[in-house]
């Protein structure tokens, strides 16, 4: 039914997004109030306030704020809405998300220094369009000066994977 | 006189070689992370931190101060030459400076931004110097509910003064310390919000935060924009810095006016955006020839960097003395010094002067060492600039990553990085601030035992934040702040009946 309107605006109204981010807020404190009643949130005779007191509190005004959020958002959600980003904006973003969640997926199992050169790479490539040569140098150079920073000079060790296990670092 | 003996001794700490080459090594490192897109003062200093645990306190703290001054200077050149704001402090110099750039005068307008900075944070840390020791004398005498009060007002304030909508800015602020409320619990050890995993149990790390929120937040918002730097180049000849600093001095009124919005935004958490948004309208408002604003005016300029530098850097004056920082990057400056065992406050004049007072030798140094380093070097930056995003994009995140991943060596603060940026864009678009949100994940854990320690101080009544004028002057102060938002809805609503 918003089909229509949304298109003529060409780009993603604030509705949905605001209504969405408020509810993730209202559900985390929900989570805190919970957690809070569980540990307690009243007086413990000689010891003081319990593990709860404060974060109850905290939730409430999280609940109080977020659901106030909320209850505007939807007394005005037939009205129209200012824009929250135009569909080309959105696929920019996109272009920039994905590759980014990739990236830290593949870092949890190839560790830091594989996938920066291939994230590093791929935007060289595809978005840049330099060649094969400059890539090459940058993708290769990034992760290895950051391997010499850390790991040589300030011995701080940064996660690795099977490829680095398997050339003995 | 104590002040001047005491400075005179931090400029003998500040002095030697290592630390005059921290000076510079900080400052040249700030000015890159205010020019990268991305990259800022706070998750610049968040990502350095893990780097600088092997470093002496003294020459870490002043390399990191120094780091925070090159990035508020930094922040000018993309706005001046590319009409791009590298920090959201610098928004309001993009109105006068790209304008000037287009007609040919980048010289004069980086020349009278550099210049406005030093000036705005000169006076801010004469304001430091002077200040900071009374305000630590007597906030030693306070006590837990007094410390709470403190902490409440600055709370209380961000909701009275952001131009955000009060609800959001209460609703992060809430996030904030329910997120440092995950973990362990520092006074009975019980895990709070784990819900079994066991990555939550030592908490929300706020540098995590910061890195997200506004180091991959930034990339998506700036991915948003289009990728097109358009720039124009730009030479600081001598002659065109000697006549621009002539031309300043009838701008004075601006000047002393700026310094006092932006020292009293900083000190208050306003923090150094609204500030320098403010000091442009002041400017503007006093000015005979308001027309010209937009259009290339130099005080345009002037008026805003003055007010951003001022507020910068007087909000280490609550962060040194009381520990509770004015900016996120004091914040995360703050969390520095907690992690290196200092604990910021009152007692850190009296246990750890050389430190103290190092520090705020350091801040005069690394202002001139700035001002000339960035007068200088002004071509190179802008040469960076012009290394397209494709580039600068993914190095910046693979950044991003190293600097969350070493915090605590944990992939987990990897993810967390991610979704905390994502989180960054969402609020970024919707108007929620973010800075209450690092702020509360910063004090989460103070504010809520100074609470408890009042709490246990009077079994538990709320009396004890009325017991003194002191503490309830506070009190009643927070609360104002907290229903500011409210008057004009009230004086709408009054004019409506009437």
């Amino acid at each position: 039914m918003e089909r229509s309107e949304e298109a003529a605006e060409a780009g993603l109204s604030n509705r949905w997004p605001e209504i969405l981010v408020a509810l993730f807020l209202f559900a985390m404190g929900v989570v805190a109030v919970i957690d809070s009643i569980r540990v307690g949130i009243g007086w413990e005779e000689g010891e003081g306030p319990r593990a709860g007191y404060f974060p109850f509190y905290i939730g409430c005004i999280l609940l109080a704020s977020s659901g106030w959020i909320l209850i505007t958002a939807l007394m005005k959600f037939k009205r129209a809405q200012p824009q929250f980003a135009s569909w080309t904006e959105l696929r920019l973003v996109m272009q920039m998300l994905v590759p980014l969640t990739i990236y830290v997926i593949a870092v949890v199992f190839l560790g830091i220094y594989l996938s920066s050169l291939v994230l590093i790479a791929f935007f060289m490539k595809v978005h840049g369009k330099f060649g094969w040569l400059v890539t090459a140098m940058t993708a290769i150079g990034v992760p290895l000066g950051a391997f010499l920073l850390f790991e040589r000079w300030f011995l701080v060790p940064l996660p690795k994977g099977p490829i680095e296990l398997m050339l003995g670092l | 006189m104590d002040e001047l003996n005491n400075l005179m001794h931090g400029f003998s700490v500040a002095m030697t070689l290592p630390n005059l080459g921290f000076m510079v090594l900080g400052v040249t490192l700030g000015i890159l992370i205010g020019v990268l897109p991305g990259l800022g003062g706070a998750n610049g200093i968040a990502i350095l931190l893990p780097l600088t645990f092997s470093m002496d306190q003294t020459s870490a703290i002043i390399m990191l101060s120094c780091i925070y001054w090159g990035a508020l200077f930094g922040g000018a050149i993309t706005s001046i030459l590319f009409n791009i704001p590298g920090e959201p402090w610098s928004v309001a110099t993009t109105f006068d400076g790209y304008p000037m750039a287009q007609q040919g005068r980048a010289g004069a307008a980086l020349t009278a931004a550099f210049t406005s900075s030093f000036v705005g944070a000169f006076f801010a840390v004469l304001l430091i110097t002077f200040l900071a020791p009374l305000v630590a004398r007597f906030a030693l005498k306070f006590g837990a509910a007094e410390m709470f009060a403190v902490q409440m007002l600055t709370f209380c304030s961000f909701v009275g003064m952001s131009k955000e909508p009060p609800a959001k800015t209460l609703a992060v602020m809430a996030l904030g310390f329910a997120l440092a409320a995950v973990g362990m619990d520092t006074v009975t050890g019980t895990l709070r919000m784990t819900y079994g995993v066991t990555e939550l149990l030592k908490g929300f790390d706020f540098l995590i935060a910061v890195i997200g929120l506004f180091g991959i937040g930034e990339i998506l918002l700036t991915m948003e924009e289009g990728l097109a730097f358009k720039g124009k180049s730009a030479k600081i000849q001598l002659d065109v810095v000697l006549k621009t600093w002539a031309e300043l001095l009838r701008y004075w009124k601006t000047s002393i006016r700026s310094v006092l919005v932006g020292c009293w935004m900083g000190v208050t958490p306003g923090g150094a955006t609204p500030a320098s948004f403010m000091a442009y309208g002041l400017a503007r408002r006093g000015a005979k020839d308001k027309d010209s604003f937009g259009k290339g005016n130099i005080e345009g300029v002037v008026a805003p960097e003055t007010a951003a530098h001022a507020a910068g850097t007087s909000a280490l004056l609550p962060m040194l003395t009381l520990g509770i920082p004015g900016s996120p990057t004091a914040a995360v400056l703050l969390g520095g010094l907690l992690i290196w065992g200092l604990q910021p406050g009152p007692l850190l004049f009296t246990e750890k002067p050389d430190f103290v007072w190092g520090l705020i030798a350091s801040m005069y140094l690394g202002n001139i060492v700035g001002l000339i380093i960035v007068l200088t070097t002004v071509p190179w930056w802008a040469a960076i600039l012009r290394i397209p995003f494709s580039v600068i994009g993914p190095i910046i995140i693979v950044i991003c990553a190293i600097g969350a991943y070493t915090v605590h060596s944990s992939i987990f603060d990897v993810v967390m990085m991610l979704v905390f940026g994502v989180f960054g864009y969402l609020f970024k678009k919707l108007r929620y601030p973010l800075a209450p949100l690092v702020l509360a994940l910063v004090l989460g854990d103070m504010a809520e035992s100074s609470f408890r320690q009042s709490m246990l101080l009077s079994q538990g009544s709320l009396d004890i934040f009325w017991a003194n004028p002191l503490v309830g002057g506070l009190m009643t102060l927070s609360f104002v702040m907290l229903l500011w938002p409210i008057v004009p809805v009230l004086k709408h609503q009054l004019r409506r009946r009437t």
